[in-house]
Protein backbone atom coordinates (compact mmCIF):
# COMPACT_ATOMS: atom_id res chain seq x y z
CA UNK A 1 0.00 0.00 0.00
CA UNK A 2 1.24 3.33 -0.82
CA UNK A 3 0.91 5.88 1.49
CA UNK A 4 1.41 9.83 1.33
CA UNK A 5 2.46 11.25 4.34
CA UNK A 6 1.19 15.11 5.12
CA UNK A 7 1.57 17.59 7.87
CA UNK A 8 -2.39 18.18 7.09
CA UNK A 9 -3.33 14.56 7.82
CA UNK A 10 -0.84 14.56 11.22
CA UNK A 11 -2.22 17.90 12.43
CA UNK A 12 -5.47 16.69 11.43
CA UNK A 13 -6.90 15.72 15.26
CA UNK A 14 -7.43 12.35 14.12
CA UNK A 15 -4.37 10.79 15.98
CA UNK A 16 -5.44 12.02 19.58
CA UNK A 17 -9.29 11.87 18.75
CA UNK A 18 -8.21 7.85 18.61
CA UNK A 19 -5.74 8.46 21.49
CA UNK A 20 -8.24 10.09 24.22
CA UNK A 21 -10.75 7.82 23.46
CA UNK A 22 -8.88 4.65 23.80
CA UNK A 23 -6.69 6.39 26.91
CA UNK A 24 -3.51 5.49 24.99
CA UNK A 25 -0.73 6.58 23.75
CA UNK A 26 -0.08 6.06 20.55
CA UNK A 27 3.63 7.05 20.10
CA UNK A 28 4.74 4.44 22.95
CA UNK A 29 4.44 1.69 19.80
CA UNK A 30 8.36 1.28 18.70
CA UNK A 31 6.73 -1.37 15.51
CA UNK A 32 8.23 -4.58 17.29
CA UNK A 33 5.71 -6.17 15.68
CA UNK A 34 4.17 -8.73 18.28
CA UNK A 35 0.51 -7.59 18.15
CA UNK A 36 0.37 -8.57 14.58
CA UNK A 37 2.02 -11.81 14.73
CA UNK A 38 -0.11 -13.31 17.40
CA UNK A 39 -3.26 -11.73 16.48
CA UNK A 40 -6.05 -14.22 14.79
CA UNK A 41 -7.43 -12.38 12.69
CA UNK A 42 -4.13 -10.87 11.21
CA UNK A 43 -4.44 -13.26 7.74
CA UNK A 44 -8.25 -11.53 7.01
CA UNK A 45 -6.86 -8.37 7.70
CA UNK A 46 -6.56 -5.70 5.12
CA UNK A 47 -4.11 -3.55 7.41
CA UNK A 48 -2.41 -5.81 10.12
CA UNK A 49 -2.34 -4.17 13.90
CA UNK A 50 1.00 -2.95 13.83
CA UNK A 51 0.69 -0.77 10.33
CA UNK A 52 -3.07 0.51 12.02
CA UNK A 53 -1.07 1.59 14.57
CA UNK A 54 1.46 3.38 12.80
CA UNK A 55 -1.29 5.04 10.31
CA UNK A 56 -2.66 6.12 13.73
CA UNK A 57 0.30 7.53 14.49
CA UNK A 58 0.44 9.49 11.20
CA UNK A 59 -3.43 10.74 11.11
CA UNK A 60 -4.14 8.70 8.17
CA UNK A 61 -8.13 8.67 8.77
CA UNK A 62 -9.66 7.37 5.75
CA UNK A 63 -7.58 4.40 5.35
CA UNK A 64 -7.84 3.37 8.92
CA UNK A 65 -12.11 4.01 9.05
CA UNK A 66 -12.49 2.59 5.32
CA UNK A 67 -10.37 -0.74 6.42
CA UNK A 68 -12.05 -4.11 6.95
CA UNK A 69 -9.09 -4.67 9.90
CA UNK A 70 -10.84 -2.50 12.16
CA UNK A 71 -13.85 -4.89 12.19
CA UNK A 72 -12.22 -7.64 11.88
CA UNK A 73 -10.37 -7.67 15.45
CA UNK A 74 -12.37 -9.69 18.24
CA UNK A 75 -10.82 -7.69 21.09
CA UNK A 76 -9.19 -11.04 22.24
CA UNK A 77 -6.30 -9.12 23.78
CA UNK A 78 -3.68 -11.33 22.34
CA UNK A 79 -1.92 -8.22 21.13
CA UNK A 80 -2.51 -6.35 24.82
CA UNK A 81 -1.02 -9.17 26.80
CA UNK A 82 1.92 -9.31 24.61
CA UNK A 83 3.03 -6.01 23.72
CA UNK A 84 6.22 -4.99 25.12
CA UNK A 85 5.83 -1.26 25.28
CA UNK A 86 2.37 -1.70 27.47
CA UNK A 87 0.00 -0.32 24.45
CA UNK A 88 -3.49 -1.79 24.45
CA UNK A 89 -3.69 -1.83 20.81
CA UNK A 90 -7.55 -3.90 20.99
CA UNK A 91 -8.88 -0.38 22.88
CA UNK A 92 -7.31 1.43 20.28
CA UNK A 93 -8.91 -0.16 17.27
CA UNK A 94 -12.37 0.02 19.30
CA UNK A 95 -11.60 3.65 19.31
CA UNK A 96 -11.91 3.72 15.44
CA UNK A 97 -14.66 1.86 15.38
CA UNK A 98 -16.59 3.81 17.92
CA UNK A 99 -15.66 6.86 15.89
CA UNK A 100 -17.62 4.87 12.81
CA UNK A 101 -20.44 3.50 14.97
CA UNK A 102 -21.02 7.47 16.88
CA UNK A 103 -21.66 9.15 13.83
CA UNK A 104 -24.03 6.30 13.48
CA UNK A 105 -22.42 3.83 10.76
CA UNK A 106 -23.16 0.59 11.44
CA UNK A 107 -20.89 -2.19 10.27
CA UNK A 108 -23.59 -5.25 10.76
CA UNK A 109 -26.93 -5.25 9.09
CA UNK A 110 -29.12 -6.90 12.27
CA UNK A 111 -32.20 -6.91 9.53
CA UNK A 112 -30.38 -9.25 7.18
CA UNK A 113 -29.39 -11.93 9.84
CA UNK A 114 -31.42 -15.30 8.73
CA UNK A 115 -34.61 -16.56 11.31
CA UNK A 116 -32.58 -19.50 11.24
CA UNK A 117 -29.37 -18.13 11.82
CA UNK A 118 -30.95 -16.03 14.73
CA UNK A 119 -32.55 -19.30 16.14
CA UNK A 120 -29.34 -21.33 15.99
CA UNK A 121 -26.68 -18.54 17.14
CA UNK A 122 -26.94 -18.29 20.86
CA UNK A 123 -27.25 -14.95 21.99
CA UNK A 124 -23.77 -14.17 23.37
CA UNK A 125 -22.89 -14.04 19.90
CA UNK A 126 -25.56 -12.08 18.53
CA UNK A 127 -25.35 -9.33 21.13
CA UNK A 128 -21.60 -9.10 21.39
CA UNK A 129 -21.83 -8.65 17.63
CA UNK A 130 -24.37 -6.20 17.90
CA UNK A 131 -22.31 -4.17 20.42
CA UNK A 132 -19.16 -4.42 18.45
CA UNK A 133 -20.30 -3.51 15.43
CA UNK A 134 -23.78 -1.51 15.95
CA UNK A 135 -24.55 2.04 17.29
CA UNK B 1 -20.95 -22.68 51.34
CA UNK B 2 -23.89 -20.49 49.57
CA UNK B 3 -22.28 -18.80 46.67
CA UNK B 4 -24.60 -15.61 44.32
CA UNK B 5 -24.76 -17.13 41.10
CA UNK B 6 -24.64 -15.44 37.84
CA UNK B 7 -26.08 -17.70 35.04
CA UNK B 8 -25.60 -15.38 31.91
CA UNK B 9 -28.82 -15.22 28.98
CA UNK B 10 -26.88 -18.43 27.55
CA UNK B 11 -26.93 -20.96 29.86
CA UNK B 12 -30.27 -20.63 30.12
CA UNK B 13 -30.77 -21.88 26.57
CA UNK B 14 -28.26 -23.06 24.29
CA UNK B 15 -25.76 -24.05 26.37
CA UNK B 16 -28.59 -25.68 29.00
CA UNK B 17 -25.80 -28.76 29.40
CA UNK B 18 -23.07 -25.64 30.82
CA UNK B 19 -25.51 -25.00 33.55
CA UNK B 20 -27.11 -28.18 34.47
CA UNK B 21 -23.66 -30.12 34.80
CA UNK B 22 -21.77 -27.11 36.37
CA UNK B 23 -25.21 -26.66 39.22
CA UNK B 24 -25.02 -30.32 39.69
CA UNK B 25 -20.71 -30.51 39.81
CA UNK B 26 -21.27 -27.43 42.66
CA UNK B 27 -23.92 -29.49 44.51
CA UNK B 28 -22.07 -32.65 44.46
CA UNK B 29 -18.91 -30.38 45.92
CA UNK B 30 -20.85 -28.94 48.94
CA UNK B 31 -21.21 -25.75 47.12
CA UNK B 32 -25.29 -24.21 46.70
CA UNK B 33 -25.28 -21.88 43.26
CA UNK B 34 -27.91 -19.36 44.48
CA UNK B 35 -29.16 -17.30 41.49
CA UNK B 36 -29.59 -13.82 41.63
CA UNK B 37 -33.09 -13.19 41.77
CA UNK B 38 -33.62 -10.39 38.93
CA UNK B 39 -30.31 -10.36 37.12
CA UNK B 40 -29.54 -8.42 33.78
CA UNK B 41 -27.56 -9.01 30.89
CA UNK B 42 -23.91 -8.14 31.80
CA UNK B 43 -23.32 -6.89 27.85
CA UNK B 44 -21.34 -10.00 27.19
CA UNK B 45 -18.27 -8.11 25.72
CA UNK B 46 -16.76 -5.36 28.28
CA UNK B 47 -16.74 -1.74 26.72
CA UNK B 48 -12.85 -0.53 25.77
CA UNK B 49 -13.77 2.67 25.35
CA UNK B 50 -12.44 5.46 28.18
CA UNK B 51 -15.52 7.72 27.74
CA UNK B 52 -17.89 5.02 27.36
CA UNK B 53 -18.91 4.74 31.20
CA UNK B 54 -22.87 4.38 30.62
CA UNK B 55 -21.91 0.44 29.19
CA UNK B 56 -20.31 -0.55 32.68
CA UNK B 57 -23.27 0.13 34.54
CA UNK B 58 -25.51 -3.43 33.57
CA UNK B 59 -22.56 -5.43 34.60
CA UNK B 60 -22.21 -3.01 37.61
CA UNK B 61 -26.07 -4.17 38.57
CA UNK B 62 -25.43 -7.22 39.07
CA UNK B 63 -22.59 -6.63 41.86
CA UNK B 64 -25.16 -4.37 43.80
CA UNK B 65 -28.52 -7.40 43.23
CA UNK B 66 -25.34 -9.46 44.96
CA UNK B 67 -24.98 -6.76 47.75
CA UNK B 68 -29.00 -6.82 48.26
CA UNK B 69 -28.39 -10.79 49.28
CA UNK B 70 -25.89 -9.39 51.98
CA UNK B 71 -22.97 -11.16 49.45
CA UNK B 72 -19.89 -10.59 48.89
CA UNK B 73 -18.98 -12.68 46.37
CA UNK B 74 -20.68 -13.63 42.91
CA UNK B 75 -19.92 -16.70 40.76
CA UNK B 76 -20.21 -16.97 36.81
CA UNK B 77 -19.44 -19.99 34.71
CA UNK B 78 -19.96 -17.90 31.63
CA UNK B 79 -16.15 -17.15 30.41
CA UNK B 80 -17.56 -14.03 29.03
CA UNK B 81 -19.40 -13.03 31.59
CA UNK B 82 -16.86 -13.23 33.66
CA UNK B 83 -14.70 -11.25 32.28
CA UNK B 84 -17.33 -8.84 31.48
CA UNK B 85 -18.28 -8.78 35.26
CA UNK B 86 -14.80 -8.58 36.49
CA UNK B 87 -13.37 -5.77 33.77
CA UNK B 88 -16.46 -3.56 34.83
CA UNK B 89 -15.46 -4.24 38.49
CA UNK B 90 -12.04 -3.30 38.25
CA UNK B 91 -12.69 -0.54 36.69
CA UNK B 92 -15.01 0.63 39.24
CA UNK B 93 -12.68 -0.05 42.20
CA UNK B 94 -9.89 2.06 40.36
CA UNK B 95 -11.09 5.00 40.01
CA UNK B 96 -13.14 6.99 41.79
CA UNK B 97 -14.88 9.39 39.86
CA UNK B 98 -15.46 6.67 37.62
CA UNK B 99 -17.66 4.78 40.05
CA UNK B 100 -19.19 8.39 41.17
CA UNK B 101 -20.73 8.93 37.49
CA UNK B 102 -21.75 4.91 37.46
CA UNK B 103 -23.94 5.34 40.28
CA UNK B 104 -25.22 8.89 39.30
CA UNK B 105 -26.52 6.94 36.46
CA UNK B 106 -27.59 4.19 38.60
CA UNK B 107 -29.83 6.60 40.29
CA UNK B 108 -32.91 4.81 41.05
CA UNK B 109 -31.02 2.03 42.83
CA UNK B 110 -31.24 2.09 46.36
CA UNK B 111 -28.00 1.79 47.50
CA UNK B 112 -24.31 2.91 45.75
CA UNK B 113 -22.12 0.21 44.56
CA UNK B 114 -18.99 0.53 46.45
CA UNK B 115 -16.73 -2.23 45.02
CA UNK B 116 -17.00 -4.61 47.52
CA UNK B 117 -17.95 -7.67 45.70
CA UNK B 118 -15.60 -10.17 43.84
CA UNK B 119 -16.40 -11.68 40.85
CA UNK B 120 -15.25 -15.21 40.87
CA UNK B 121 -15.44 -17.93 37.78
CA UNK B 122 -16.41 -21.40 38.96
CA UNK B 123 -13.19 -22.71 37.72
CA UNK B 124 -11.55 -20.06 40.72
CA UNK B 125 -14.25 -21.71 43.03
CA UNK B 126 -13.71 -25.31 42.35
CA UNK B 127 -9.00 -24.70 42.81
CA UNK B 128 -9.23 -21.96 45.69
CA UNK B 129 -11.84 -22.64 47.47
CA UNK B 130 -12.83 -25.85 47.03
CA UNK B 131 -9.40 -27.35 46.17
CA UNK B 132 -8.34 -30.28 44.22
CA UNK B 133 -7.77 -32.71 46.97
CA UNK B 134 -11.31 -32.63 48.16
CA UNK B 135 -12.34 -33.36 44.38
CA UNK B 136 -10.64 -36.30 44.03
CA UNK B 137 -11.84 -37.77 47.36
CA UNK B 138 -15.38 -36.95 45.47
CA UNK B 139 -14.50 -38.85 42.02
CA UNK B 140 -16.76 -41.79 41.82
CA UNK B 141 -16.32 -42.39 38.07
CA UNK B 142 -12.55 -41.38 37.10
CA UNK B 143 -12.49 -40.37 33.43
CA UNK B 144 -10.00 -43.15 32.85
CA UNK B 145 -8.77 -43.54 29.10
CA UNK B 146 -9.94 -40.03 28.33
CA UNK B 147 -7.61 -37.50 26.60
CA UNK B 148 -8.57 -34.17 26.83
CA UNK B 149 -7.42 -31.07 25.11
CA UNK B 150 -8.42 -28.10 27.59
CA UNK B 151 -9.43 -25.03 25.61
CA UNK B 152 -9.11 -21.48 27.31
CA UNK B 153 -10.04 -19.50 24.42
CA UNK B 154 -9.67 -15.68 25.37
CA UNK B 155 -12.03 -14.53 28.19
CA UNK B 156 -10.56 -16.79 31.32
CA UNK B 157 -7.07 -15.54 31.09
CA UNK B 158 -6.92 -11.75 28.92
CA UNK B 159 -6.25 -9.23 29.94
CA UNK B 160 -4.06 -10.07 33.16
CA UNK B 161 -5.84 -8.23 35.17
CA UNK B 162 -9.39 -10.35 34.41
CA UNK B 163 -7.53 -13.58 34.08
CA UNK B 164 -7.69 -16.29 36.21
CA UNK B 165 -4.51 -18.07 35.47
CA UNK B 166 -1.36 -17.57 33.31
CA UNK B 167 -1.98 -15.54 30.00
CA UNK B 168 0.30 -18.06 27.71
CA UNK B 169 0.29 -20.97 29.92
CA UNK B 170 -2.71 -21.87 32.22
CA UNK B 171 -3.16 -24.84 33.72
CA UNK B 172 -5.91 -25.39 36.08
CA UNK B 173 -8.29 -26.97 33.37
CA UNK B 174 -5.21 -29.43 32.52
CA UNK B 175 -5.02 -29.76 36.73
CA UNK B 176 -8.96 -30.27 37.16
CA UNK B 177 -8.86 -33.03 34.42
CA UNK B 178 -5.84 -34.28 35.90
CA UNK B 179 -7.77 -35.31 39.90
CA UNK B 180 -11.07 -36.35 37.78
CA UNK B 181 -9.01 -39.11 36.43
CA UNK B 182 -8.39 -37.96 32.84
CA UNK B 183 -5.46 -37.03 30.73
CA UNK B 184 -5.12 -33.84 29.96
CA UNK B 185 -2.74 -33.25 26.22
CA UNK B 186 -0.63 -30.32 25.79
CA UNK B 187 -1.94 -28.50 22.38
CA UNK B 188 -0.59 -25.61 21.01
CA UNK B 189 -3.99 -23.49 20.65
CA UNK B 190 -5.65 -23.97 23.83
CA UNK B 191 -5.34 -19.98 24.56
CA UNK B 192 -5.94 -19.21 20.21
CA UNK B 193 -9.36 -17.09 19.56
CA UNK B 194 -11.95 -19.07 18.14
CA UNK B 195 -13.07 -15.87 16.32
CA UNK B 196 -15.81 -15.07 18.78
CA UNK B 197 -18.47 -12.88 17.17
CA UNK B 198 -17.27 -13.23 13.87
CA UNK B 199 -19.84 -16.28 13.72
CA UNK B 200 -22.38 -14.02 13.13
CA UNK B 201 -21.51 -12.47 9.63
CA UNK B 202 -18.23 -13.99 8.69
CA UNK B 203 -18.66 -17.95 9.39
CA UNK B 204 -15.89 -19.51 7.50
CA UNK B 205 -13.83 -17.38 9.34
CA UNK B 206 -14.65 -19.72 12.49
CA UNK B 207 -14.34 -22.31 10.13
CA UNK B 208 -10.23 -21.85 9.62
CA UNK B 209 -10.32 -21.37 13.57
CA UNK B 210 -12.64 -24.57 14.58
CA UNK B 211 -10.25 -26.72 12.10
CA UNK B 212 -6.66 -24.97 13.31
CA UNK B 213 -7.86 -25.25 16.92
CA UNK B 214 -9.70 -29.18 16.76
CA UNK B 215 -6.52 -29.96 14.19
CA UNK B 216 -4.26 -29.15 16.91
CA UNK B 217 -5.84 -31.15 19.32
CA UNK B 218 -6.07 -33.97 17.28
CA UNK B 219 -2.38 -34.15 16.01
CA UNK B 220 -1.46 -34.37 20.19
CA UNK B 221 -3.87 -37.73 20.04
CA UNK B 222 -7.04 -35.81 22.51
CA UNK B 223 -10.27 -37.58 22.09
CA UNK B 224 -12.06 -33.85 23.19
CA UNK B 225 -11.57 -30.68 23.53
CA UNK B 226 -13.33 -28.93 26.76
CA UNK B 227 -13.83 -25.63 27.07
CA UNK B 228 -15.49 -23.24 29.48
CA UNK B 229 -17.16 -20.71 26.93
CA UNK B 230 -20.56 -21.12 25.66
CA UNK B 231 -19.52 -18.94 22.47
CA UNK B 232 -16.19 -21.38 21.89
CA UNK B 233 -18.55 -24.26 22.60
CA UNK B 234 -20.64 -22.93 19.50
CA UNK B 235 -17.59 -22.43 16.94
CA UNK B 236 -15.48 -25.57 18.12
CA UNK B 237 -18.76 -27.39 17.83
CA UNK B 238 -21.48 -26.28 15.86
CA UNK B 239 -19.28 -24.58 13.16
CA UNK B 240 -18.08 -28.25 12.42
CA UNK B 241 -20.73 -28.86 9.66
CA UNK B 242 -19.28 -25.44 7.73
CA UNK B 243 -15.24 -26.62 8.89
CA UNK B 244 -15.78 -29.76 7.08
CA UNK B 245 -17.42 -27.83 4.16
CA UNK B 246 -14.28 -25.66 3.42
CA UNK B 247 -11.72 -28.09 4.60
CA UNK B 248 -12.30 -31.90 3.76
CA UNK B 249 -9.27 -33.20 5.32
CA UNK B 250 -11.13 -32.03 8.61
CA UNK B 251 -11.89 -34.87 11.27
CA UNK B 252 -14.99 -34.09 13.49
CA UNK B 253 -14.49 -34.27 17.30
CA UNK B 254 -16.86 -33.93 20.32
CA UNK B 255 -16.46 -30.77 22.17
CA UNK B 256 -17.63 -30.53 25.75
CA UNK B 257 -18.12 -28.24 28.80
CA UNK B 258 -15.28 -29.03 31.79
CA UNK B 259 -18.50 -29.06 34.03
CA UNK B 260 -20.20 -32.05 32.05
CA UNK B 261 -16.64 -33.73 32.73
CA UNK B 262 -17.08 -32.81 36.16
CA UNK B 263 -20.36 -34.59 36.02
CA UNK B 264 -19.51 -37.30 35.16
CA UNK B 265 -16.67 -37.71 36.89
CA UNK B 266 -19.05 -36.92 40.20
CA UNK B 267 -21.71 -39.25 39.20
CA UNK B 268 -24.06 -37.59 37.15
CA UNK B 269 -26.46 -39.06 35.19
CA UNK B 270 -26.72 -38.76 31.49
CA UNK B 271 -30.15 -36.11 32.28
CA UNK B 272 -27.34 -33.51 33.53
CA UNK B 273 -25.17 -33.86 30.67
CA UNK B 274 -28.09 -32.72 27.96
CA UNK B 275 -25.81 -34.13 24.97
CA UNK B 276 -28.97 -33.21 22.60
CA UNK B 277 -27.52 -29.65 22.86
CA UNK B 278 -24.01 -30.57 20.88
CA UNK B 279 -23.45 -30.51 17.30
CA UNK B 280 -20.85 -33.31 17.27
CA UNK B 281 -22.35 -36.25 19.76
CA UNK B 282 -20.23 -36.76 22.52
CA UNK B 283 -22.59 -40.01 23.07
CA UNK B 284 -20.16 -42.17 21.20
CA UNK B 285 -17.25 -41.61 23.21
CA UNK B 286 -18.33 -41.47 26.31
CA UNK B 287 -19.75 -44.33 25.92
CA UNK B 288 -16.90 -45.98 24.43
CA UNK B 289 -14.49 -45.31 27.13
CA UNK B 290 -17.24 -46.42 29.55
CA UNK B 291 -18.17 -42.85 30.86
CA UNK B 292 -22.16 -43.13 30.12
Amino acid sequence: MTVFVSRDKINSGFTSKVQRLADQNLMSCYQCGKCSAGCPMAAYMDIPPNQMIRLAQLGMEDELLDSEAIWLCVSCMTCNTRCPKGVRIAELIESMRQIKLRARQDHLQVEKISEADLRAIPPIALIGSMRKFTS
Amino acid sequence: MKLSYFPGCTLKNHARNFEDSTLYAMDKLGVEAVELDRWNCCGTVFSLSADDLMRQVAPIRNLLRTRERGDSQLMTGCSMCFNTLKRANNRARANEEDLASMNTFMYDEPVDYAGDVDVLHVLEVVRDQIGFDAIRERVVKPLEGLRVACYYGCMLVRPNEAAIDDAENPRVLEDLITVLGGEPVDFSHKTECCGAHQTVDKPEIIADKTYEILGSAKAQGADTVAVSCPLCAFNLDHRQEATLKIHSDFHTMPVVYFSQLMAIALGGSESVLRLDLHHTPPGPLLTGKGLL
